[in-house]
């Protein structure tokens, strides 16, 4: 089976990577300037007690060890002269070492955490429509490996700083020491960078490509991890290890890609320096052996120059570590750029007012991506203290009308009311606290059964009260029967509960809240009958000050309804008591009767079967 | 779906193997890893080789060249230049083919690695998978093994070279000057003791990070999964609070490890540094004493370096091996979970397909460390008996459903299929014969044909639409927007309730089985779709051996036998016609169900 995964745009690989490669670093660094400079303080320390110690080596030749042999007298004053002073380079190397490698870590993973945080902000502010719209394992994938592939270049970075001012001091020195030789090995640089650009160019679609499928693995184990139970009832084990096999050798086989690139560039960035060191080798004797320069010259440059051959590999690691950077950075940036966040108006509704009233003018509503609306040009009036109930066939549109009146949704044209207010005009929070939806699909949280109930307004939260939104919800029960009671942790999406014990905490939750309008979207269906009939008696007893909007399957829960609107193809085709919509409306009639009419015709084939 | 909440084998956080057995543990598992290995060490010690003569060459040139008695040798100088290119070349070429060989060899290993993971989360029980959050259980074959990736990437290439570069630079200090090669491993010697402590407790430091990374995914997991809840309820803030407590203990627990290994290997630069220096003075001695000239001295603190740089390497490495241990834990953790229910393997039982009996002989069932739920149940269900279970919430007619599938194991007795014990029954002549249809049927994010095909890869578009026109489901497809190439959407969240339990059924009626198992979806659906649902469920038994958990009446009053269930055992069997009249378990509830029945009937 075939993953449909929303395409992320992808980064054209051009020589932009590097420029882009970096901007996306001076961001980071913008954003974590203290660590960073802290970091970037350290890389100084160490590059300057790196190329310190050859000069303390120096030194201590001359003025120790050379005088001592020639003298053939050691004095301990000598030897502890040749320790001190190592050892003090060696001090402010490795306070330079811990002060780069430290802060390095905490500026990328400062910046991860924040990332993240920002990331999963846009996770809970982003429409409903925006999520159905991205699979749950790529969204997964974005907060976590693409951040880190973003941020991955601060491990490398503060030391290629360090390493840049290592050439600076080096360069100085050996401009100092012959300007011509200085410029034959500095030539090295130009072609370290052309090595990066051209490498840069192959590596970055390449990378781009084997984190879209790394995403794509995610998804592929999300989903069949959550189809756990239906691959076991059928068997299919080997099925979905087949496709989970296609995305990891896909993954695989890009990251060798990778690798393979990635291998031929270090080799390549390591021979340079190399290679620089003999030509000012050859260039130096020659030099010498015209008398131009003095011998001990060429060795020293020679000296600096094998110095700086291993810690330019840092610099190659940070350009190796850019084209990922960007990658990472152009998905979480999808993320981050999305649009389409509710906004709230000021308006506020009176606290404690009694039932909600509900009402729509004229909505309608297209889901994005189609022509046909959902919803056309629907008016609807829902009195408050009333209980409604939406009937219609299968994909009328009830849950969209349901999920508009609670701005779970927006309406393309319209207006949607609480209690005579647009609900566009309600500021942030007002319509959770008046009005409650309880949906098809339970969703149960990584928490205690209270914290489930409750939702963490532990302010208001008496066990009592606890108790008594379970009991209506005929929850109270099952709960009592568990090892810890109300501070059982329930996992996620209640993995120890039945549906129906699930749903009768998602329907506690939202009782407990005593909320103004009570939205349940097919709330009892995994409850048996008898426990639905319980929950719904319940309801009619704790339900005064309560406006009750219920989308109806069973007949029991239409019975319950003061008002009935009858729902087709996203039109409301005529609202009224039950009796009044059988006798005029021939399409809901047709609906309750289709149920009893199956009824009738069961009990007539077995009456035939037993008559044969 | 289990209606308990007690739990069968736990997946391990992580196997408490040690360091060395994880390796040893890990190269097992992923066979690749050693793959070619031999030749890949050549190349890395040719490659060494270079490295180290590259240096050897640049310091002949300086001494016997430019400083050469007499004036610099021109010709000397331009021949070890020459020397030292080809060698670049050589050892760059033995570098890439390393790091290829490498490269190949690590990620074929650890994608064999994610498989054999992957497959044995879907091997193990359905109550050892739900002890599990998803978003952790997915990193288990993601980051997880992506942590083990840098390790044996270049890890295990820079672990190579620095073995073979310290051991060559131990030889020419021996050659050199045996003394001081003895100064440098007396200085080394406390390195190592001080490594081996910091070793385990960086484990711990990185297999923290790794619980901390399953955290975060399962608590970034809820804003995702838990959107419409989140949105409904107002509960941003409380879920961002959540959220960003899980990523800050990520963030510390990652800074703390990576703090740890910094003072690893800033250890391990001291000891490089004192080295040097101590070496310089026991030297001076030396060359005081006419044992060695200073000239030699100076070519052996060139070795000294030669031989500090891969110890930091490798320390480095260490540290870097110490995370991918962390992350091997995890994943052999998952691997090593024993699978409660398993196939037999070579010596199980196929059976031919057909006319299926059932039987459960003295079956008694308790979830582990639990009160039994399930007391001592003998049935024997004839071939082509539709058998409805009923009772109430709890009273274990899920866990026979269960037990029927295997989906878990009798505590004891024995269920029979055809007199075979379920257990001696290999799985896939199992799965062939017993399917079972669950409450909430899972849908795949693609098109409606793909979600019936899983029923049997193997069918054809025509045999899909065979399978939906002989349920009745063909004006229900030819009314969806693409009909048979509708998708669905994430967890088939496009289609109701009742038409995804559509697509399950058209799904288990491609399977075929002899035996169907059908835990009755109790969501309500509108009526029109319930009576599709009632038609195909009717398509779906016919001709068959059937057990349902049922919910309704109608489903009880339809079936040739009616088993009831009070709390653990069974207490009545009959038809429902005889049951009804006999006053016990059965009546009263026909009698609930009746009342609803009439309170719901719209024409009363």
């Amino acid at each position: 089976m075939s993953v449909a995964s929303q395409p992320v745009p992808r980064p054209t690989a051009n020589r932009a990577v590097l420029r882009r490669g970096l901007k996306v670093v001076w961001s980071g660094i913008k954003d974590q300037p203290r660590p960073f400079a802290v970091a970037v303080l350290g890389a100084m320390l160490w590059a300057a007690a790196t190329v310190g110690t050859a000069g303390a080596i120096g030194w201590v030749t001359d003025h120790v060890i050379e005088p001592a042999v020639t003298s053939r007298v050691v004095t301990a004053a000598g030897l502890w002269t040749i320790l001190g002073v190592l050892l003090a380079v060696l001090v402010v190397n490795v306070v330079g070492v811990i002060l780069r490698r430290v802060y390095a870590t905490v500026a990328g993973f400062n910046l991860q955490a924040g990332y993240r945080r920002r990331v999963t902000r846009q996770y809970l502010r982003l429409p409903l429509s925006w999520h159905h719209a991205h699979p749950s394992g790529q969204l997964l994938s974005n907060a976590h490996a693409d951040i880190e592939a973003t941020w991955q270049v601060f491990n490398p970075l503060p030391m290629a700083i360090g390493v840049i001012f290592m050439l600076l001091i080096a360069g100085v020195m050996m401009v100092v020491v012959d300007p011509f030789l200085a410029f034959i090995g500095l030539l090295v640089f130009p072609g370290l960078f052309a090595a990066n650009l051209v490498f840069q160019q192959f590596m970055a679609p390449r990378i781009t490509r084997a984190q879209q499928l790394r995403a794509e693995v995610a998804e592929v184990a999300h989903e069949s991890f959550e189809a756990g139970l239906v691959v076991k009832a059928m068997g299919r084990e080997d099925e979905e290890t087949e496709r989970f096999r296609g995305s990891t050798h896909e993954l695989r086989d890009a990251l060798i890609l990778v690798g393979r690139t990635r291998g031929t560039f270090e080799p390549v960035i390591e021979a340079i320096p190399t290679l620089g060191t003999l030509a000012v080798l050859g260039v130096g004797t020659w030099q010498v052996s015209r008398g131009e320069l003095d011998a001990a010259q060429v060795v020293q440059m020679a000296y600096l120059f094998s110095l700086l051959a291993f810690p330019v590999r840092a610099l190659g690691w940070v350009l190796a570590e850019l084209p990922r950077s960007v990658v990472g950075h152009d998905r979480v940036q999808h993320v981050l750029r999305s649009e389409g966040a509710m906004e709230h108006g000021p308006a506020r509704l009176p606290a404690g007012g009694g039932p909600a009233r509900s009402a729509m003018s004229h909505v309608t509503y297209t889901h994005a991506g189609e022509q046909e609306p959902a919803i056309h040009e629907v008016s609807l009036e829902v009195e408050a203290g009333s209980t409604t109930a939406l009937v219609g066939p299968t994909g009328s549109g009830k849950s969209t009308l349901v999920n508009l009146a609670v701005r779970l949704i927006d309406p393309g044209t319209g207006t949607v009311l609480l209690d005579g207010t647009d609900v566009r005009e309600l500021a942030r929070g007002v319509i959770p606290a008046t009005a409650t939806v309880v949906a098809q699909q339970t969703f149960m949280f990584d928490d205690t059964v209270r914290g489930n109930v409750t939702l963490g307004e532990d302010d208001r939260s008496t066990d009592a009260s606890v108790w008594e939104a379970l009991r209506i919800a005929q929850a109270d029960g099952f709960v009592r029967a568990m090892s810890d009671g109300l501070d059982t942790v329930i996992g996620e999406r209640g993995g120890n509960l039945s549906g129906g014990q699930r749903q009768r905490i998602a329907l506690a939750r939202a009782i407990w809240r005593q909320p103004r309008l009570l939205v349940l979207d097919d709330a009892t269906s995994a409850v048996d009958p008898s426990v639905e009939q319980a929950v719904l008696a319940g309801l009619r007893e704790a339900r005064t000050g309560m406006t009750v909007l219920v989308v109806a399957y069973r007949m029991a829960t239409i019975m319950l309804a003061d008002q009935v609107v009858y729902v087709e193809h996203g039109r409301v085709v005529d609202r009224g008591s039950h009796e009044d919509l059988v006798d005029r409306c021939g399409g809901y009639a047709d609906l309750v009767h289709a149920y009893a009419r199956e009824a009738a015709e069961r009990a007539a084939v077995e009456r035939a079967e037993e008559d044969a | 779906m289990s209606e308990d909440s007690f739990m069968s084998s736990r997946i391990e956080a992580q196997s408490d193997l040690g360091t060395l057995a994880t390796l040893r543990r890990g190269l097992e598992l992923s066979p690749e890893l050693r793959r070619g290995l031999g030749l890949t060490v050549v190349l890395a010690v040719v490659a060494t080789l270079g490295r180290v003569l590259i240096p050897f060459v640049v310091q002949q040139t300086t001494d016997n060249g430019i400083l050469a008695d007499g004036g610099p040798d021109l010709g000397f100088v331009l021949r070890a230049i020459l020397v030292a290119g080809a060698a670049v070349v050589v050892t760059s070429l033995a570098q890439y083919l390393v790091n290829v060989r490498l490269f190949t060899a690590a990620e074929s290993g650890l994608a064999t690695l994610r498989l054999r993971a992957f497959r044995h989360i879907h091997d193990l029980s359905v109550l050892t998978q739900s002890t599990e959050r998803r978003g952790s259980l997915v990193s288990r074959v993601t980051s997880d093994v992506d942590t083990i990736s840098m390790f044996v990437q270049f890890g295990g290439l820079m672990l190579l070279i620095s073995t073979a570069q310290i051991m060559l630079a131990t030889l020419l200090m021996l050659f050199y000057s045996p003394v001081l090669a003895l100064v440098v491993y007396l200085c080394f010697v406390p390195l190592v003791f001080l490594v081996r402590r910091f070793q385990p407790m960086l484990g711990r430091a990185y297999g923290a990070v790794r619980t901390r990374v399953g955290d975060m995914l399962g608590a970034i997991s809820e804003s995702i999964v838990g959107a419409l809840t989140i949105r409904a309820y107002g509960v941003e803030d409380r879920t961002a609070a959540r959220i960003d407590r899980a990523i800050e203990e990520h963030r510390r627990s990652a800074i703390r490890a990576q703090v740890r290994s910094v003072m690893a290997f800033v250890s391990g630069q001291g000891f490089a540094g004192i080295t040097t220096a101590v070496v310089l003075a026991a030297g001076t001695v030396l060359a005081v004493r006419g044992d060695i000239t200073l000239g030699q001295l100076l070519a052996f603190l060139f070795l000294v370096n030669l031989f500090t740089q891969p110890v930091l390497m490798a320390t480095e490495i260490l540290n870097e091996l110490q995370n991918a241990v962390a992350g091997w834990r995890r994943v052999i953790g998952v691997i090593d979970t024993p699978a409660d229910v398993s196939d037999p393997g070579v010596g199980g039982v196929h059976q031919q397909r057909g006319p299926i009996t059932v039987q459960f002989e003295d079956v008694t069932y308790a979830y582990p460390g639990g009160e039994p739920v399930l007391r001592d149940v003998d049935l024997r269900i004839a071939p082509h008996t539709r058998v409805a279970i009923v009772g109430e919430t709890g009273s274990g007619k899920t866990t026979m459903a269960k037990l029927l599938t295997r989906l878990m194991d009798p505590t004891e007795g024995r269920v029979l299929l055809d007199g075979v014990d379920l257990r001696r029954l290999a799985f896939d002549s199992l799965r062939s014969r017993v399917v079972l249809v669950p409450q909430e049927g899972f849908l795949f994010d693609d098109d409606v044909a793909s979600n019936i095909r899983f029923g049997r890869p193997g069918a054809s578009d025509d045999e899909i639409a065979l399978a939906v026109t002989e349920l009745g489901l063909d004006s229900w497809v030819d009314g969806l927007p693409h009909g048979l190439a509708t998708h669905v959407g994430q967890r088939g969240e496009s289609l109701s309730a009742g038409e995804r339990q559509l697509v399950a059924i058209a799904r288990a009626y491609l399977a075929d089985p002899d035996l169907l198992v059908l835990d009755e979806a109790t969501s309500a659906v509108d009526p029109s779709t319930e009576v599709r649902v009632q038609r195909a469920l009717e398509g779906l038994t016919r001709g068959r051996t059937s057990v349902a958990i049922a919910h309704r009446l109608s489903t009880a009053e339809a079936a040739d036998l009616v088993v009831v269930v009070d709390r653990g055992r069974i207490v009545e069997v009959g038809h429902h016609r005889e049951l009804v009249g006999r006053g016990g378990v059965y009546t009263r509830m026909h009698e609930s169900w009746t009342a609803q029945q009439r309170s719901g009937d719209p024409l009363g």
